[in-house]
């Protein structure tokens, strides 16, 4: 439609919600029920556009797809969307995620509800366009947006410090994105493009590589986040509503990773090669010390987000290896961790609903007043551990598989982290599920409702299914993945020779 | 080229302006107070005027009046931008000025009187012009700082930047008398013929003399002192007209002064110029901090956003001059629109300026807090907003010209003014409510909502500023 293609559609649909909210007006309840169920609507309606996409993508093609252009901005900046093997896993995370984020917020956002209807909007079209993009300031577009609704839910809808929380998440993301701009603005004065297809294609010298490789490092670490720059992620989680856990953990996260995989291993692959040991470095560092963090947390939410940045560590150690094992499992990992973090942050979000706490010694024995519950909470946290049969497990094990043929001692240092992962998760289930059963705030508390268990029924089921048949995800970034090694291989040897020949 | 054809031709937005500035001087002197209304509405008739002789001018460059002065794409450019900036400065002091019984025809013609200096000033091509254009310019402001008469604020104000104007002006003479006498000619093209690549000490002293007197116009650190107190004591609408047209004309000649007259000591000027836009970036970001009076605190960002424009100066190429130009443009939108809800900050009738009174607007207000927070996040150069992209423009200037320590120095210094912008937007939407504002005037919720969706839109389609711009910039090389 007008020369715009489905991407195009696909990524600003939720804008046209957005619209539509706006004519909303009263704050009686026939109008709230209008406002959510156009809301869930909306993200319904993106999440089956992506599937019309999904059905139309060539997985065995590492080609970019779907590719739309415009001219936009004059010298050199267009308008480009396209989607890869890497790109079209997190466009589809991204719009399955939202409907179930809107779902967790039915009746926990009792106040300012079409505002927050509308930053949960925004945000999915600035997220969905993050992984379209194929423009590099289009990306950035996309990328530093995603801070206004994201500050805004946290600062708005949040908990006690929830200002705090929503300072420290902006600004310590501007930061690194703003010495990623300077790197883009200098890779734009090299090649004289920002297109990525093209960018892709350009050798910098090795020089530049560090220095750009470095800048882009400082935006993807605090994003991912990487240990010692992840202090803001606690604060971030625990002070967020449930919704907003959610798509940080599930979504956010994610573009830090799939930074590396679009930009930092294929364009600076010199760079990416030197500073790999930094890499496995500061991911062994995450895996062992935050594991060891999460298991002394008091607060449930805190937890589960430390062992975000463990399992994060996991991602970048996988992406780093640069073998086929390694960054099939980072990013197969980055999916499992999609849905299984997101899935666990609900599971807190049930019960926060009905206690108001998050705190782990105000619970126990939960499993006598909710069996259902325990059930659903026991499986994430098995699938958060990495127990065969669930996605976490095809992620941690073919990352570390990819980490021992790189380097043994990472591996074997990692590896300690599943077995630390399993301590904090199985303590955690122990304490609130279960237990005697003996706080009278307790005593009344009830199972599932029909939409809780409508929201965890298809993520239960994705992740049983993903983690017995990985071979749908890994399919699709297969041909993507193989062709980013190939290249990097040639680039690697092509240097060496010239070295060897001098 | 014959007297009148020039004056028609080239120089007829001033012609206008001149003109009906003495017819508006005598219908306000015959109405006496009564004037006020027409004499108003007939200055924002002449000042459009002005805009539309402009915008329909297509002459090629000319320089006129025996080179003193030059008509081109980029005085065109700056010229147009600088009454906007006038026309909307007097939208949005009439409310305020009668709410204060300050309804005086003066008003309105000190404003034309000062844009008719400023016009001068940004197509001056001679030393003369450019003092001429800058007195004129700073004459109208002194009294316009002080014209709420019965505040002592205002009065102090008006004395502060009077005292220090004249200190600049002086400096501005050295300078101008050293360049006069090292060059033996005050025209700018043949100051850049005489100075070469080595030139004699007195030159350098000369430049450093009017930089720093221009830095003074555009309230660049370290020439800044005056901004924060005059820009609080002032009355509000003067200050946006301060804020928004009165830097437009002191970048647009310094931009000129440097490109045109000194393009044979690039790196000298560069110097200077790079100095004065890390300390204004830096102070604008750290000193704003702790501001709690809004004005206050629009007047160190104005400071840090000077510094960021200047680092397009500082690149001092066609694509610099490009992001300088960019830059303003949406520098004048965001300054406008911020004004525009400082001057709707009005409780019971009593005009509040703490940013402790914005809280809880969201709720109050909810569509002035939502065009303020985009103003805020503009102001902090966040994408998709407008801001960003006059921060980008100017940034890949600089990276082009090899300028990566001050390029990171720039984004730094953004991020943390992003915490103070930040601060305005916790304050209206996580703060317990303040007690409402009251009903807003039709002019100032008009330019408050333009202005934001002017920024919201920009990515969308930016083409006639980019193209405008680069055509601004082509004119200079």
């Amino acid at each position: 439609m007008f020369g715009f293609g489905i991407l195009s559609g696909v990524t600003f649909l939720p804008l046209v919600g957005v619209a539509f909210l706006l004519t909303q007006k009263g704050d009686d309840a026939a109008s709230l029920r209008n406002i959510r169920w156009a809301t869930l609507a909306t993200t319904l309606a993106t999440f089956a556009l992506s599937l019309y996409i999904w059905s139309g993508f060539d997985t065995t093609s590492a080609a970019f797809q779907f590719v739309e252009q415009k001219n936009w901005l004059g010298s050199g900046l267009v308008y480009k969307l396209g989607v890869d093997g890497f790109s079209m896993p997190f466009v589809l995370l991204t719009t399955f995620l939202m409907p179930f984020a809107i779902l967790a917020s039915w009746d926990s956002i009792q106040k300012r509800v079409k505002e927050y209807m509308i930053a949960f909007l925004v945000l999915e079209t600035l997220m969905v366009g993050v992984f379209c993009a194929l423009d590099i300031v289009l990306f950035y577009l996309f990328f530093e947006g995603g801070l206004i609704p994201m500050f805004l839910i946290i600062g708005i809808w949040g908990g006690k410090r929830r200002v705090y929380a929503s300072f420290k998440f902006f600004l310590y993301t501007l930061v690194g994105s703003l010495l990623m701009l300077v790197a883009i603005l200098a890779m734009y004065g090299k090649a004289g493009t920002t297109d990525i297809t093209v960018l892709l294609h350009t050798d910098f010298p090795k020089e530049m590589q560090t220095w750009l490789w470095l800048a882009f490092f400082a935006s993807f670490a605090v994003k991912m986040p990487m240990w010692p720059v992840h202090t803001w992620l606690p604060d971030a989680h625990v002070e967020a509503p449930t919704a907003g856990s959610v798509i940080l953990a599930a979504i956010l996260l994610k573009m830090g990773g799939y930074g590396f995989i679009r930009f930092s291993l294929p364009m600076f692959p010199d760079a990416s090669t030197n500073f790999a040991p930094l890499i496995y470095a500061l991911s062994v560092i995450a895996i062992v010390y935050t594991s060891l963090v999460a298991l002394v947390q008091e607060d449930i939410k805190k937890l589960i987000a430390y062992s975000s940045v463990a399992h994060m560590g996991f991602v970048t150690m996988g992406l780093f290896t640069l073998n086929a094992q390694g960054m099939q499992g980072a990013i197969f990992q980055m999916i499992s961790h999609g849905l299984v973090a997101g899935a666990l942050f609900l599971c807190v979000g049930v019960i926060y609903d009905r206690m108001h706490t998050r705190e782990i010694a105000a619970y126990g024995g939960l499993v006598n007043r909710m069996p259902l519950y325990a059930f659903v909470f026991m499986l994430f946290t098995m699938a958060n551990v990495g127990l065969p049969g669930t996605t976490g497990f095809i992620g941690e094990f073919l990352s570390l598989t990819g980490a021992f043929q790189a380097n043994s001692w990472v591996a074997l240092i990692a590896t300690s982290g599943v077995v630390l992962s399993a301590a904090y998760a199985l303590y955690l289930y122990r304490r609130v599920i279960f237990g005697v059963l003996d706080k009278a705030s307790l005593k009344n508390i009830a199972d599932l409702t029909p939409r809780e268990i409508a929201i965890f029924t298809p993520l239960v089921l994705l992740t049983l299914y993903y983690g017995i048949q990985p071979q749908a995800i890994l399919n699709a970034t297969q041909a993507s993945v193989d062709n980013l090694i190939q290249t990097h291989t040639a680039l690697i040897d092509a240097v060496k020779l010239a070295a060897a020949g001098q | 080229m014959p007297f009148f054809v020039q004056l028609a031709h080239h120089f007829l937005p001033e012609t206008i302006l001149a003109v009906g500035v003495m017819a508006l001087i005598l219908i306000g002197a015959f109405r006496g107070e009564r004037g006020f209304g027409l004499v108003d509405e007939m200055a924002v008739g002449i000042l459009g005027l002005a805009l539309v002789a402009i915008a329909l001018s297509s002459t090629p460059d000319t320089s006129i009046f025996d080179g003193a002065y030059i008509d081109d794409g980029f005085s065109r450019f700056m010229k147009a931008l600088t009454l906007i900036g006038a026309i909307v400065s007097i939208l949005l002091s009439v409310d305020w000025l009668q709410r204060n019984g300050l309804e005086k025809f003066e008003y309105p013609v000190l404003i034309i009187l000062s844009t008719l200096g400023m016009l001068l000033l940004i197509s001056a091509d001679n030393l003369i012009a450019l003092y001429l254009g800058l007195e004129l310019m700073s004459l109208a402001l002194y009294v316009m700082a002080a014209f709420a008469r019965d505040d002592g604020r205002s009065s102090e104000a008006g004395l502060k930047y009077f005292v220090l104007g004249a200190l600049s002006s002086g400096m501005m003479l050295y300078g101008a008398s050293l360049l006069y006498g090292f060059a033996g000619t005050v025209s700018f093209a043949g100051i850049a013929a005489a100075v070469s690549t080595s030139p004699p000490i007195g030159v350098i002293f000369g430049l450093v003399f009017v930089l720093a007197a221009l830095a003074f116009k555009m309230s660049a650190a370290p020439f800044h002192m005056w901004t924060p107190d005059v820009y609080q004591g002032a009355p509000t609408p003067v200050t946006a007209f301060f804020a928004s047209a009165a830097k437009m004309a002191a970048v647009a000649i310094t931009v000129r002064i440097v490109i045109t007259a000194f393009p044979g000591v690039k790196d000298q000027w560069r110097q200077i110029i790079i100095f004065i836009a890390i300390a204004s970036m830096l102070l604008g970001s750290f000193a704003a901090i702790g501001q709690e009076n809004i004005k206050r605190l629009m007047a160190y960002s104005s400071i840090g956003h000077m510094g960021f424009a200047l680092i397009g100066l500082a690149a001092g190429d066609e694509a610099g001059v490009r992001g300088v130009a960019i830059y303003l443009t949406i520098y004048l939108i965001m300054t406008l629109g911020t004004f525009a809800a400082i001057l709707a900050m009005r409780v019971e009738g009593r005009y509040v300026e703490n940013v402790s009174d914005l809280a809880g607007l969201s709720r109050t207000n909810g569509w002035m807090a939502f065009f303020l927070a985009m103003l805020m996040f503009s102001l902090a150069g966040v994408p998709p907003l407008a801001g960003f992209f006059a921060k980008y423009y100017v940034l890949l200037a600089a990276v082009d010209a090899g300028l990566f320590g001050l390029a990171v120095i720039g984004v730094l210094a953004s991020a943390v003014a992003a915490y103070y912008y930040l601060r305005v937007v916790k304050v209206m939407y996580f703060d317990e409510p303040a007690p409402a504002f009251d009903r807003a005037p039709m002019a100032l919720r008009a330019v408050l909502a333009a202005s934001t969706l002017a920024l919201l839109g920009f990515w969308v389609y930016p083409s006639p500023v980019m193209d405008a711009a680069a055509a601004a910039a082509k004119s200079l090389f």
